[in-house]
């Protein structure tokens, strides 16, 4: 088809993965390069994403287009086998409002929880496991947020479903437990698990050892960031 | 498309107003309900039980909550009328990335300056025009030909976050004495919220200007006095 797809990304972000998720679901062939976000950004990621500077970037025949949330909606629009996002217009509202709370309510409290010190740590805790009930309210009983197979929430929450039993390990603090959360921590199994999701998670031990190793530059890093 | 339609808002608030310029823009027919945010409906509690909050558009007794997650799916559901994003998936990939940005970032950043005075007002403005000069090179990049009005003089979504967002500068100018949109500055943003305001549909959505100016005038002082608590 002579379609040129490139996706700038990072091997340990949960963000840039999902985009490779979506990627690899599609069949759709892409080139991926890896960036070096703490000591240097690469020209093209400036020059794609000058707004704000992070990754992932898809650019297609040259047309980038960054924020992961808008990323997958773009795939699901472009390429049309396998969708992520349901056909009801009302089940994708509902899918959408899932994705907007892990993104802007789970995922920052859940960081700060791991990452912060003192009273904000506190505080992020209890909202991270109010968030996480919730959550665990809207599976109830389906094997994965999209029903019987992997679908967009599915892929939102890969934050929840890999990174934050990690990032846990390394804070030493009990967000996710299967006592608290069972079917939570039953789905978080069943997806990295899943054939398409197991290739396209970066190794829990290669990232618990990053995560300790860079815990000080990744706490100043991220402090403006969530 | 049939149906009831109800939604559930508040008068002064932005999110609210994005959903009801959206409706307008369609010529859905909707039931309108008030809400007193001091004293939430048992309805809205129980359709929007994750936040608690308005808007809530309910379509045929199916609630649906955030503003702008409900303005896709009007969208989506209701497609005779003009549309409110484009067709094109890369088109519509920029409307999302910028409807993104002045939420999580100019919309945030003004609020920063409502709630806050002394040295953290000063550099709550300073962020509030980092910002702007970034929508001001983004719409000079994204959409160098034109008018970002989708449909000529038809609000698209974008057109209606820019408006919820920023067609307030006056009040703002009146209540926190700061100038936002400077037409030399920004003279893309500037304009384009000038023709937005002029609207018919706008003006027939906007409040009365005291009656805002009161209200935020409120909002601020709660603010100040706990925060200094």
């Amino acid at each position: 088809m002579g379609e040129e797809l490139k996706l700038l990304g990072v091997w340990g972000s949960p963000f840039s993965r999902r985009v490779e998720i979506a990627l690899k679901i599609k069949g759709v062939e892409y080139e991926y390069s890896e960036e070096d976000l703490f000591h240097n950004k690469s020209a093209l990621l400036l020059e794609y994403n000058p707004v704000h500077k992070k990754i992932p970037v898809l650019v297609h025949n040259g047309k980038p287009i960054a924020e992961s949330l808008v990323i997958l909606e773009y795939i699901d629009e472009t390429w049309k086998d396998s969708p992520l996002l349901p056909q009801d217009p009302y089940e994708r509202a509902i899918a959408r409002f899932w994705a907007k709370f892990l993104d802007e309510k789970c995922v920052p409290a859940v960081w700060k929880s791991c990452m912060s010190v003192g009273p904000e740590r506190e505080k992020a805790q209890e909202e991270a496991l109010e968030f996480l009930s919730t959550l665990e309210g809207e599976l109830k009983g389906k094997k994965f947020f999209g029903g019987e197979t992997v679908g967009f929430v599915d892929i939102v929450a890969n934050f929840v479903g890999h990174w934050t039993g990690v990032l846990q390990e390394m804070a030493g603090v009990d967000i996710l437990t299967e006592d608290k959360f069972p079917v939570l921590c039953k789905w978080a199994e069943e997806f990295q698990n899943c054939p398409v999701i197991k290739e396209n998670l970066p190794p829990r031990d290669k990232l618990l050892a990053f995560f300790k190793a860079q815990r000080e530059t990744i706490t100043n890093f991220y402090k403006n960031k969530v | 498309m049939a149906g009831r339609v109800v939604l559930h808002g508040m008068w002064a608030s932005p999110y609210s107003k994005r959903v009801e310029l959206a409706l307008k823009v369609k010529g859905i027919e909707y039931e309108y309900a008030e809400e007193d945010l001091k004293n939430k409906s048992e309805e809205l509690l129980r359709y929007n039980p994750v936040h608690k909050k308005v808007p809530v558009l309910v379509h045929d007794g199916k609630p649906i909550a955030e503003s702008l997650v409900i303005i896709e799916y009007i969208d989506e559901t209701w497609k005779e009328g003009p549309r409110l994003l484009p067709q094109d998936p890369y088109e519509r990939a920029k409307v999302r990335f910028w409807t993104g940005f002045l939420q999580q970032q100019l919309f945030e950043a003004i609020f920063a300056v409502i709630k806050t005075d002394g040295e953290a007002q000063e550099r709550a403005v300073k962020e509030v025009h980092e910002k702007l000069k970034v929508l001001e090179e983004g719409i000079k990049g994204s959409y160098s030909g034109g008018s970002p009005f989708i449909n000529g003089n038809s609000m698209g979504l974008l057109d209606i976050v820019v408006c919820s967002t920023l067609g307030a500068h006056k009040i703002h100018e009146e209540v926190l004495g700061v100038k936002f949109l400077d037409p030399e500055k920004y003279p893309r943003v500037t304009s384009w919220v000038t023709a937005l305001v002029e609207l018919p549909l706008v003006k027939e959505a906007t409040p009365p200007l005291e009656k805002v100016v009161g209200l935020l005038q409120f909002l601020r002082s709660s603010f100040l006095e706990s925060a200094a608590a």
